[in-house]
C-alpha cells in the first residue's frame, strides 16, 4: 500500500465547513454545539476529542488585495486543521498501552478496543491534537478515515470538500503538487505563501501539510514542533545519576552508623 | 479584566454608589481600549481580533493541559516516597541497622505498593483496561517503564513485607527467608527507579516547563522522595538515627538548590515556576523541602536529647509537606504552560498585552 497524505490548501479554502459536518457524520463522532468562539466564525477553537478537523479563520489587517475584498475590509483567510499524522509521532511514542499504531498507509491511528484512557498521549503531541473524551474516557483523533482507506475510498473530508481546498493522495506526489502550487501561487503575486510540512525537526515532517499564506503562526502551526522523545536521553540520565546517588548517599550513611546503631537497638 | 458575579436580578435592583461607579468603570474601559471584556463578551466586534504572527491564532493555547486528576500529583508523591522508603529499608537491614528503623521502612514501602497502582489505576479513562498496559513493553514510552516498574516494585516490596511480617510472628523458616531476601533485594533494584521515574515521565512530553527541565526533574524528584521518606521514618519514632539525620539534611540541601536555580533562571519557560498560583505553589513546597527542613535539621544537632527528637520530626513533617506541594505545583506549572499559546509558537512576551487588550 502507498503512503498517503493529505495537503490542505488555505488560499484555496472558502470556510464552508463541509469537512467537519462530513468527518462527523462518517465517523459518528458528537456534535460540539452552535456557540461561536467569539473569534472570527470559529467555532470551536482548537482541534479536540470531538473536533477531528477544524476549520480556523484567521483574519488579517485591511490589505488591499488580499482575498478580494475591498481595500478598507479586514481581510480573511480560511484553514481547515487536522491531526498531522507525524512521521515521528509524539503520540505512537508514547503511548502505553500499544493502543497508537502506525496503519499500513503511513497514518496514525488510535486503536479504540485497546486505549485505557491514561492520558499520556494528551500531552506528548506537539500538536495539540489528540484528547482525553471525558465522557468516554479514551483518546481520540483523526483515524485518517483508516477504515474508507482500507476499503479503497478517499478521506470523508477531502472528499466533501467543495474547491479541493483538502488534496489527498500519496505523499511524494502530494508533496510535488504542493511545490507546484506555491511556484503558481508566488507567479500570481501571494508572495507569502508557504508550505508548512516542519521536515527539518525531530517531527520529520508530517503527513498532513497545509500551505498558508503569511507567518505559519497566525494559524496556531509551531514554528519547531519537536517529538518529546528527543528528551529521553536526557531523562534517563537524570535518572541514573538520582539513582546512583540515592544508593551510594544511603549506603554511607548506614555503613557510616550501622554498627552503632546495630550494637545498641539489635536484637 | 473584572469578572464580577451577575445574577440575574431583573427590575428590582435598588441602585447604590458600587453598582454606579462599575457603570463608570466600564464607560472607561471602553473609551480606553475601544472594546470591554468581562462576563458576556468575547473579544469580537470593534477593533477586530486580528491573528497575526504577535497574537498566534487569536491567543488561544496550542497545546493541550494534562487530563489528569489530583491522584497523578498523589502517585507521584506516594511513589517517590515509597521508593526511597524501600531503598533505605534494604540497605539499612544489609548494613546491620535498628531492626525497628528495617522494619517501618519496609511498611512504609508496602504501603506505597498498595496505594500507587490504586491511584494510578483509578486515575485512567477506562480503569477496567489497566492490564492493557502489559500487552507491551516500550522502552521508549516512560509510561510504559513505568508502569512496569510499578510493577515489579508494588510486588516486591509487599511481599518483603509480609514475610517479615511472617516471620516475626511465627517464627522464621527458610521459605519466608528466601522470600524476604529475594523481596527485599527486589525492592532495592525496582525502588531505585521508582523513586524517580516520575521525573523523567513529566520531563519527556510537550510541555514546556517540563521538557525544559527534563534534566532536573528526576534528580528533583529523587530528592523530594527521599526527603519524604526520612521524614515518614522520624514520624515513626525513629528519631535517634544519624544516618537518617544525614540523609534528611542531604535532601534538604539538595531542595534548597533546586529552589535557588529555579529562581535564578530568566527565562520564560519557567515562569509558571515563578509567578501566579503555580509559582507560589513551588515555591512553597520547595521552602518547606528545603531551608525550612534544613534549618530545623540543623538546631536539632545542637539541641539537647528532647528537644533533638521533637525539632527531627518537624524537621520531617515539613519536608513530607513539602514533597506533597512539590508535586502538586509541577503538575500545576504543567497546566499553566499548556495554556501559555506563546511558548510553542515562539512568540516572545513584549506587546501581547497591548495587541489582545490584557490577559
Ligand atoms: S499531530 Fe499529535 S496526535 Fe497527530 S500524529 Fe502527530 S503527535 Fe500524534
Ligand atoms: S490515552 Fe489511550 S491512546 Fe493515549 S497513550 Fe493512553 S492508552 Fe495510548
Amino acid at each position: 500500500m502507498s503512503v498517503t497524505a493529505f495537503l490542505t490548501d488555505s488560499t484555496l479554502c472558502i470556510g464552508c465547513k463541509a469537512c467537519e459536518v462530513a468527518c462527523k457524520e462518517w465517523n459518528g463522532v458528537t456534535g460540539d454545539g452552535l456557540d461561536w468562539s467569539g473569534f472570527s466564525y470559529d467555532n470551536t477553537g482548537s482541534i479536540g476529542a470531538s473536533t477531528w478537523r477544524h476549520v480556523k479563520f484567521v483574519e488579517h489587517a485591511p490589505e488591499p488585495g488580499f482575498g478580494g475584498n475591498a481595500p478598507e475590509m479586514n481581510s480573511w483567510s480560511f484553514s481547515s486543521d487536522v491531526c498531522k499524522h507525524c512521521e515521528n509521532a509524539g503520540c505512537l511514542e508514547a503511548c502505553p498501552t500499544g493502543s497508537i499504531v502506525r496503519t499500513e498507509f503511513g497514518g496514525v491511528y488510535v486503536q479504540p478496543d485497546v486505549c485505557n484512557g491514561c492520558g499520556y498521549c494528551v500531552v506528548s503531541c506537539p500538536f495539540g491534537v489528540v484528547e482525553r473524551n471525558e465522557d468516554d474516557g479514551r483518546a481520540f483523533k483523526c483515524t485518517f478515515c483508516y477504515d474508507r482507506q482500507k476499503a479503497g475510498l478517499i478521506p470523508a473530508c477531502a472528499k466533501a470538500c467543495p474547491t479541493e481546498s483538502i488534496q489527498f493522495g500519496e505523499i511524494d506526489t502530494l508533496r510535488g503538487k504542493a511545490e507546484a502550487r506555491l511556484e503558481e501561487l508566488r507567479r500570481r503575486g501571494m508572495r507569502d505563501a508557504t508550505l508548512y510540512d516542519p521536515l527539518d525537526t525531530s517531527v520529520g515532517g508530517t503527513h498532513a501539510m497545509f500551505i498558508v499564506r503569511g507567518d505559519p503562526r497566525s494559524y496556531n502551526l509551531p514554528p519547531k514542533p519537536e517529538v518529546p522523545t528527543i528528551y529521553l536521553k536526557k531523562g534517563w540520565a537524570s535518572s541514573a545519576v538520582a539513582a546512583a546517588v540515592l544508593l551510594g548517599g544511603t549506603l554511607l550513611a548506614f555503613l557510616a552508623d550501622g554498627g552503632r546503631n546495630g550494637r545498641r537497638n539489635g536484637r | 479584566m473584572s469578572e464580577a458575579k451577575i445574577h440575574v436580578i431583573g427590575g428590582t435592583r435598588v441602585p447604590d454608589s458600587s453598582s454606579e461607579q462599575r457603570l463608570v468603570e466600564i464607560r472607561q474601559e471602553a473609551e480606553r481600549r475601544g472594546e470591554v471584556r468581562a462576563i458576556g463578551i468575547r473579544p469580537s466586534g470593534a477593533p477586530f481580533p486580528k491573528a497575526s504572527p504577535e497574537t498566534g491564532y487569536y491567543g488561544l493555547p496550542l497545546l493541550k493541559q494534562p487530563p489528569w486528576t489530583w491522584k497523578i500529583p498523589l502517585y507521584f508523591f506516594a511513589g517517590g516516597a515509597a521508593g526511597a522508603a524501600a531503598v533505605m529499608g534494604a540497605i539499612a537491614d544489609y548494613a546491620g541497622a535498628d531492626r525497628k528503623l528495617v522494619r517501618d521502612a519496609r511498611w512504609i514501602a508496602a504501603a506505597g505498593a498498595v496505594i500507587s497502582p490504586a491511584l494510578l489505576i483509578a486515575d485512567l479513562g477506562r480503569p477496567a483496561r489497566f492490564l492493557n498496559m502489559l500487552r507491551v513493553f516500550k522502552p521508549q514510552s516512560p509510561m510504559s517503564v513505568g508502569v512496569w516498574t510499578l510493577l515489579g516494585f508494588s510486588g516486591a516490596a509487599a511481599a518483603t513485607a509480609f514475610a517479615g511480617f511472617m516471620g516475626e510472628r511465627y517464627g522464621p523458616s527458610l521459605p519466608l527467608r528466601v522470600i524476604e531476601n529475594a523481596g527485599q533485594a527486589a525492592s532495592l533494584v525496582f525502588g531505585l527507579p521508582f523513586s524517580n521515574y516520575t521525573g523523567v515521565l513529566i520531563g519527556a512530553t510537550a510541555i514546556p516547563v517540563w521538557n525544559q527541565n527534563v534534566g532536573d526533574l528526576p534528580i528533583h524528584f529523587a530528592a523530594s522522595g527521599l526527603g519524604a521518606a526520612v521524614g515518614l521514618l522520624e514520624m515513626m519514632g525513629n528519631d535517634k538515627s544519624r544516618a537518617l539525620q544525614a540523609l534528611g539534611l542531604g535532601a534538604a540541601l539538595f531542595e534548597c538548590w533546586e529552589g535557588l536555580r529555579i529562581e535564578g533562571r530568566g527565562h520564560s519557560h519557567f515562569d509558571p515556576l515563578k509567578h501566579g498560583p503555580s509559582g507560589w505553589m513551588t515555591r512553597a513546597g520547595g521552602v518547606l523541602s528545603g531551608p525550612v527542613a534544613f534549618v530545623l535539621r540543623a538546631a536539632s544537632l545542637f539541641g539537647g536529647n528532647k528537644h533533638s527528637s521533637a525539632l527531627r520530626r518537624w524537621a520531617g513533617i515539613s519536608a513530607l509537606a513539602g514533597s506533597l506541594v512539590t508535586r502538586i505545583a509541577w503538575v500545576q506549572a504543567g497546566h499553566v504552560s499548556a495554556r501559555n499559546w506563546r511558548e510553542p509558537l515562539q512568540i516572545p512576551v513584549e506587546d501581547q498585552a497591548e495587541l489582545l487588550g490584557g490577559s
